[in-house]
Order: C-alpha cells, then sequence, then structure tokens
C-alpha cells in the first residue's frame, strides 16, 4: 500500500540559509507521526512546505500519489491535507460554533449564489454544517462554550478550537504545528487523547510538530527528527530514546530532557 | 432580534421613506429637500459598496473612482451610443465591477494602509483618466445628458419617460430610494448568508481562512468587485439627476467621506453607513451657518465621534433595536 504522505526530498533554502536540506520520510495511513527537532531546526519549515504555505526549493510531498507542495494552501486543503497553527490563530469576534461552521466550508455543495439566493442545496448545507459543528464540538470537549467569543477563551480551549477548525473541513490528514505548546500537564493530557480519538474514531491521519517530549514519546507511532534542516533519525519512540544522534542533538540538556 | 420586529422595522422604514418623506415635503412645500434626500440615498449606495470592502478587512478609500467610471460609462453611453439610461444603469455596475477586477487582482494583495494608500491615489487616477480621454471629452466633461427614458417591456410601460413627468424630482427620489433599497437588501442577504460569513473570515485572519479551503483571493476580488458594483450604479445615477458628468464630479474629498459614512454609522451594521450617509450629509449642511468655523467644527465632531463611539452611531442600543439588526 503506498503511503497516504509522502515527503521526497524536500528542501527550502532562504537565500544562503537552508532551512531544510533534502527531508524525506513516508506517512501511513492512519499514523499518528511526530516531527521533533531543537529550536531553529526547520521544523515549522518542513511544516509550512507540506502544506504549501511556502513553496519548496527542491523534492516535492506527494498527497496519495499526487503532488501537493508548491500549490496555494486552499488548494491543498481542498484535497483533504489541512493544517492548524502553532499561535493562537482562529477567528477572534465569531462565536466557538461560528468558527467551526465557517471552517465547513469545504463540504458545500451549494454555491456561493445559491447560498445568496437560499437554494434547497444551500439550506441543506447549512443544516448539515450546524450538525457536524456540534459533533465536533461534542467531541472535543467544548459544549460548555459553543456561543462564547472566541476572543474571551483561555489558552487550552483555543488549541482545541484549532484543532475543531481543522476537523471540520473533513480533513484525511490533519498537519498539528505545536498543539501542546503552552499547556498544563492536564491540558496536555486532555489533548493527547484527543487527537489518538482523532485517529481511532475518525480515522484521520496525524502529523505533528511538537516539542513537549513526554507527549511525543506518549502519542506518536512513530518520530522523524530533524537538525539543522536534516534528518537525522526516524522511528519508534523507543528507538528514538536511544538513539545517539538524536541524544547529540539535544545535548546540553540532559538524557531525561527526551526521555520520560 | 425576532422575525416579526425585523419584519415591522423594514415596514416602518419603507413607510418613512415611501410615504411620510413624500407627504411631508409636499405639507412643507420644501421641495428642495427632495435633491437632498435623493443625494443622500444614491450616496448611501455607493458608501454600502466601501462598507462591503471593510467587511473583508480593506480600508477603501476609492469608490468616487468607480463612481466616476459609472458616470461617465452612463453617460458615454446614452449620449454617444443612444442606450436607454435604464440599460445603461446595471452595464455601469457591470463595466465598474470588471475595472475592479482588473485593478483588484494585483492591489488586493496589500492589507492594512497600504491597500488604503492605493485606493486613494485611485480617484485622482480617474479624474486624471477622464481629464486625457477622448471619450470623456476632458475638463469640458459630458453635458446635456437627456432625462431618463421610457422603460418599456412588451409594449407595456414600466418607467415612463422622466422628460414627460410633472415633476421629475419626485421621480428621481423614488428612483434612487428604490435603488437603495435594492442595494441594502442585497447587502443584508449577503452578509447573512454564507458569503458574508466567508468575508468575516477573511477579515478576521486571511491564513486561517485559505487552510480551511477558502480561495482568498477571489473572494477578495469578488467583493472588491460587487461593491464597485455599487459605487458604479451611484455614479450613473448621479449623472442622470445632473444630467452632466465632468471629472471633479467625484473627487478624493467623495471617496473620503464613503469611508467616514461607514465608520459613523458602525462597521458591524449593515445599515451603518445608510444612517452615517444621512448624518455627515445634513451634518455638514447644518454647519453650514458657522461659516468659516464649517470645517474645524465639523471634523472635530467626527474625531469626538469616534472617540466616544468607535463602533459607529448604530451601537447605540436606541438604534441598534429598531435599524441596525433587521
Amino acid at each position: 500500500m503506498t503511503p497516504i504522505l509522502q515527503i521526497k526530498a524536500v528542501s527550502k533554502r532562504y537565500g544562503g540559509l537552508t532551512a531544510v536540506n533534502e527531508v524525506s520520510f513516508d506517512v501511513a495511513k492512519g499514523e499518528i507521526i511526530s516531527v521533533i527537532g531543537p529550536n531553529g531546526a526547520g521544523k515549522s519549515t518542513l511544516f509550512k512546505l507540506i502544506s504549501s504555505f511556502v513553496h519548496t526549493s527542491g523534492g516535492e510531498v506527494l498527497f496519495k500519489g499526487g503532488k501537493i507542495s508548491d500549490l496555494a494552501p486552499h488548494v491543498v486543503a481542498r484535497k483533504g491535507v489541512v493544517r492548524t497553527f502553532q499561535e493562537t490563530t482562529i477567528f477572534r469576534s465569531m462565536t466557538v460554533r461560528e468558527n467551526v461552521i465557517v471552517a465547513h466550508h469545504l463540504r458545500s455543495k451549494a454555491t456561493l449564489a445559491g447560498f445568496f439566493f437560499g437554494s434547497a442545496t444551500a439550506r441543506a448545507d447549512e443544516a448539515a454544517f450546524g450538525a457536524s459543528a456540534d459533533d465536533i464540538i461534542g467531541f472535543l470537549g467544548l459544549g460548555d462554550i459553543r456561543d462564547e467569543l472566541a476572543s474571551n477563551l483561555p489558552q487550552g480551549h483555543l488549541r482545541a478550537l484549532g484543532m475543531a477548525i481543522g476537523l471540520a473541513t473533513g480533513p484525511e490528514v490533519l498537519l498539528l504545528d505545536e498543539p501542546f505548546a503552552g499547556m498544563n500537564h492536564d491540558e496536555t493530557m486532555r489533548m493527547v487523547t484527543n487527537v489518538r480519538r482523532l485517529r481511532d474514531e475518525r480515522g484521520v491521519t496525524v502529523l505533528l510538530v511538537e516539542h513537549d517530549m513526554p507527549a511525543v514519546m506518549k502519542i506518536s507511532d512513530r518520530i522523524v527528527v530533524i537538525n539543522f534542516g536534516q534528518k537525522i533519525a526516524e522511528g519508534t519512540p523507543a528507538e528514538i530514546q536511544n538513539n545517539e544522534k538524536v541524544i547529540e542533538a539535544y545535548l546540553g540538556s540532559e538524557d531525561d530532557a527526551i526521555g520520560m | 432580534m425576532t422575525n416579526t420586529n425585523k419584519i415591522a422595522g423594514v415596514a416602518i422604514f419603507l413607510l418613512i421613506v415611501f410615504v411620510i418623506v413624500p407627504w411631508a415635503i409636499a405639507a412643507s412645500g420644501r421641495w428642495d429637500f427632495y435633491y437632498t434626500l435623493t443625494s443622500v440615498a444614491l450616496l448611501s449606495i455607493a458608501s454600502a459598496g466601501v462598507w462591503l470592502t471593510f467587511y473583508i478587512g480593506r480600508i477603501n478609500i476609492g469608490q468616487g473612482a468607480y463612481a466616476l467610471a459609472g458616470g461617465y460609462a452612463s453617460a458615454v453611453l446614452v449620449t454617444q451610443a443612444g442606450v436607454n439610461f435604464w440599460l445603461t444603469l446595471p452595464l455601469a455596475g457591470l463595466f465598474c465591477a470588471g475595472l475592479s477586477v482588473l485593478i483588484g487582482v494585483p492591489i488586493l494583495r496589500l492589507r492594512g494602509v497600504y491597500f488604503a494608500m492605493i485606493t486613494l491615489v485611485l480617484t485622482e487616477v480617474a479624474r486624471l483618466t477622464a481629464l486625457a480621454l477622448p471619450v470623456t471629452q476632458g475638463a469640458k466633461g459630458v453635458t446635456s445628458i437627456p432625462l431618463p427614458g421610457e422603460l418599456s417591456l412588451f409594449g407595456l410601460t414600466l418607467i415612463p419617460d422622466f422628460a414627460t413627468l410633472e415633476n421629475p424630482k419626485l421621480a428621481f427620489y423614488f428612483m434612487a430610494v428604490i435603488l437603495m433599497v435594492a442595494s441594502y437588501a442585497t447587502l443584508y442577504r449577503i452578509v447573512n448568508s454564507r458569503l458574508g460569513h466567508l468575508c468575516r473570515s477573511l477579515q478576521q485572519n486571511e491564513e486561517l481562512a485559505s487552510s480551511i479551503g477558502v480561495n482568498v483571493s477571489y473572494l477578495r476580488v469578488l467583493a472588491y468587485a460587487i461593491s464597485s458594483f455599487f459605487g458604479g450604479i451611484a455614479g450613473a445615477s448621479f449623472v442622470a439627476i445632473s444630467q452632466s458628468i465632468y471629472p471633479s464630479s467625484f473627487q478624493v474629498a467623495d471617496s473620503v467621506n464613503f469611508m467616514l459614512n461607514c465608520f459613523l454609522g458602525g462597521l458591524g451594521f449593515v445599515f451603518g453607513p445608510m444612517l452615517g450617509t444621512l448624518v455627515l450629509y445634513f451634518g455638514w449642511d447644518l454647519l453650514f451657518t458657522t461659516g468659516r468655523y464649517q470645517l474645524l467644527i465639523y471634523s472635530s465632531l467626527l474625531i469626538a465621534l469616534m472617540v466616544i463611539l468607535p463602533n459607529g452611531i448604530l451601537s447605540l442600543n436606541v438604534l441598534s433595536g429598531k435599524r441596525a439588526r433587521k
């Protein structure tokens, strides 16, 4: 079976600086895979390359065998590869529910003109979006705050909302950019459970970029480690913890910084 | 806001503009008010367009350019091609929409003050173009434009020839108000349909919008084209009333006013620009008696209003209950 996502020798150069250098790895369907690395290793750039928010300087990204790198971001989203954001990027002056509803855009069957004139398809779409939004909100445990304005939410809920927005698009692959950053232990554990359930209950393949080592070790099927823009290791959490190159890359921090 | 309240609000509004205002003018004999109110109605259409560009998160100070372009499109079609005015009205709007697509594709990539600056220049570019092109007849402008002719469909007269009317002022007033009502109904529908929700998503975060699959550049251009369509029909209607158009008919000051109307009425309310236009237009006229201090008082009041009511007049609850969210 071909992997759902193939990253093939992808590079990104900014002038003389090589942020990502010929990184390759595959993601199988239904997998949870994490990309880790020290600060400035090129994780975020790699993430943007996969979602076409940044164009490559070399190599390509394939989704189900078709190229998705160097396109417009909305085209990639349309194909089924959707990203969330590192910062608390949400629609601030909408309520939680409105955020999730608007994110259903990709699923609409009616045209914009249809929505304007209130055609039958459009009304069916609206009803379906509302129901699906409520479903997602319940799934991620945001039910109590569904009518709260997004700008009033605390950090932890914002992350969950970001994920709800991503989920509303109906993705096959969800790219999560540091979903655990700035969270306390309890929030992290709740998020870990949610990510697992995304895969187990909704069949979404998850690729995440993360700093939080304990969370990564707990959640990932496989881990890809990059340093100075290059892939230095790939394997299961257990393999990565004992990998000398990885330990070296994180040197300065103790061994336990990458382990449990 | 319940549905009955909304319908009642709309009904009261329609009653005022179509019955009470004409009655009051006839009773008081202040026929000059027709011209003023017609102007307010038409200016508020152009402002509605500007409001829509605000809704996608762009400050548009270039609506005057499209009003001018629409005005010339209609004037040239009527005087040189002999096209019926009623046909030139939508054509002028479409002309402006087409023009705005050509202009919008490159400039809508800009945000914030950069986009605002470019649009500010647009009005001046439009004026200079009108001066330079042979078809617009330079500084002489297009004058002696006939009044709107008869509009008939299958021999049935829908709109009589304005030249044969006893009171064309009243006819123009009705035309302007009907256009205004139609424009705001369209705007209201846009804002409350999915298109409006997507516009809001653009306003709040374009990156996130594209990540959920919204074709951001297409939507921006679409909203801008609709906005310019409004500008075009407003301009064309003005030309029909004044029966003339010059390169200076719409200037930078007009573009700025269209934007101020939106600010003043409230950017969060569909009917904000309508109220803003009314208040601003009459506010300026009322201050006329203060002579050379007119501009000083006017601008100080505007600044004060924006500080006290940053979300516009309609953010006052008294009014928002009635018209803002109908």
